[in-house]
């Protein structure tokens, strides 16, 4: 079984035609080419598939890509292009918050949803701002240095 | 991993989810926030043949306050319950629930009938609307039924929702005034409780529901009995004969009764201090 898609993603409108069991991530990644979001755990757990699905922070591994029909779908890709998250980008490099940078796509999403909501968050807010996004490289420390730099600027 | 394949379809209106439900039976599963079940799917512990998106269901949607009581939508999602005017006012218990639940993007779909339809033993919600005393309010083509919070977890996973019924709403008797705490022990934020306590006190009564510690979520009347009256301790004691908890990897069971001693002197502590 197949269905039509339909939807806005980074700003473009976008048809498909998919099986209704691929994930919005996959779709994004295989169907878009659009890999800047990563597929990670696949059951909810690492973040590394953070997007934002109607101005939300979801995870892309836990909504179905029909479930997106006629929803607007911003990924890494389209934050960039669109300066959206340009600052957090510098701090990030500045700081040394990646590593092997598979984690950073989806810590960029849940960081700029965290400054959205509270442009001044303490260092205890910028953790649990995270707390859903795993690191095996950095421990940490730096991403929620760059994330503080950011919101400072 | 990726799911196995299904169809989907998406309703609409409750006499859609009642026929899907009808011609379909167990091969057929309700999606509704899908933070368990697209997991679930994932890793292919479950393949139903057809997935029924409820999403669009406005009848399962809204919270609203009529004739005394609160009636939260199904759908109601963990976020909007946590920000919802009603909510903090009428059962501010929810609303403190609400940070422990996940993080803010699963927060961000998962619903409140998905948490209580799945009746996991770590959740927060089930034992919330238990230390409420809220109803819960079953839908089939037959018509509504009310079940109480106590008797609709019934096992591991296992409610009284029966194949044809969806949970529609949650009734829960206003508590405005009530002081109200939610305290877990969880190794990191975000993740299910190891232990974890609703708390309620509103005038002479104190409510206690406990979660992580059984099958169900459950209710201690000795230690509420011992904490209106006062004795802390007296409480802490009870719980001995009234929690009988698991051993599992966190622990044995000596240790999770431990903890909700701790857990109960902590939320004795915030009814006080509210
Ligand atoms: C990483 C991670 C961490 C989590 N941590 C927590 C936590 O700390 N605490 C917590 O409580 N939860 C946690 N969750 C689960 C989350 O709260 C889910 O949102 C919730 O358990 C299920 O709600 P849902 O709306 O997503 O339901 P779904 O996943 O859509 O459905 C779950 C089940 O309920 C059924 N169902 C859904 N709605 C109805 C209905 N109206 N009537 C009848 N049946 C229905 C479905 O058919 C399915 O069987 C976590 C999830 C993840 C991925
Ligand atoms: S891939 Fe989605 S949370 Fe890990
Ligand atoms: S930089 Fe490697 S996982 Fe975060």
């Amino acid at each position: 079984m197949k269905l039509d898609l339909s939807l806005t993603v980074n700003g473009e409108a976008v048809s498909a035609r998919i099986e209704p069991r691929m994930h919005l991530v996959d779709f994004l990644r295989e169907v878009l080419d659009l890999t800047g979001s990563h597929a990670g755990c696949e059951h909810g757990v690492c973040g590394a598939c953070s997007i934002l699905v109607n101005g939300q922070m979801v995870r892309g591994c836990l909504m179905l890509a029909v479930q997106a029909e006629g929803a607007e779908v911003w990924t890494v890709e389209g934050l960039t292009e669109t300066g959206a998250i340009a600052a957090l980008q510098e701090a990030f490099v500045a700081r040394n918050a990646l590593q092997c940078g598979f984690c950073t796509p989806g810590m960029l999403v849940a960081a700029a949803t965290l400054l959205k909501a509270n442009p001044t968050p303490t260092r205890e807010e910028i953790r649990e701002g995270i707390s859903g996004n795993y690191c095996r490289c950095t421990g940490y420390h730096a991403i929620i240095d760059a994330i503080e730099q950011a919101a400072r600027a | 991993m990726k799911p196995a394949p299904f169809a989907y379809a998406r309703a609409s209106t409750l006499a859609e989810v009642f026929d899907a439900l009808e011609t379909h039976g167990d091969a057929a599963r309700l999606l509704a926030g899908g933070q368990s079940l697209v997991a679930a799917l994932n890793l292919r512990l479950a393949s139903p043949s057809l997935l029924l998106d409820i999403n669009g269901v406005a009848a399962l949607r809204g919270v609203t306050f009529a004739d005394g009581l609160l009636r939260i939508g199904a759908l109601t999602r963990h976020a909007e319950l946590g920000a919802d005017p009603l909510v903090a006012l009428h059962a501010p218990l929810l609303a403190q629930a609400v940070p422990h639940i996940a993080h803010a993007a699963i927060r961000n779909r998962g619903t409140i009938g998905g948490s209580l339809a799945l009746a996991d033993p770590a959740a927060e919600l089930p034992a919330c609307v238990l230390a409420l005393e809220a109803v819960l309010v079953l839908a089939s083509r037959a018509g509504e039924r009310r079940v109480a919070a106590g008797d609709f977890f019934q096992g591991l996973y296992r409610t009284a929702l029966r194949g044809d019924e969806v949970l529609a709403a949650v009734e829960v008797p206003p508590r405005a005034g009530a002081s109200c705490t939610v305290q877990e022990l969880a190794r990191r934020h975000g993740d299910y409780a190891i232990v974890g306590l609703a708390a309620q006190s509103l005038g002479q009564g104190v409510q206690l529901a406990w979660f992580g510690v059984g099958a169900v979520p459950l209710r201690t009347p000795l230690a509420e009995a011992a904490l209106a009256a006062g004795d802390i301790a007296g409480a802490q004691a009870a719980l001995a004969g009234e929690l009988d908890p698991p051993g599992d990897l966190h622990g044995p069971p000596a240790l999770r009764l431990h903890l909700a001693r701790v857990l109960l002197g902590r939320a004795a502590a915030a009814l006080k201090g509210h």
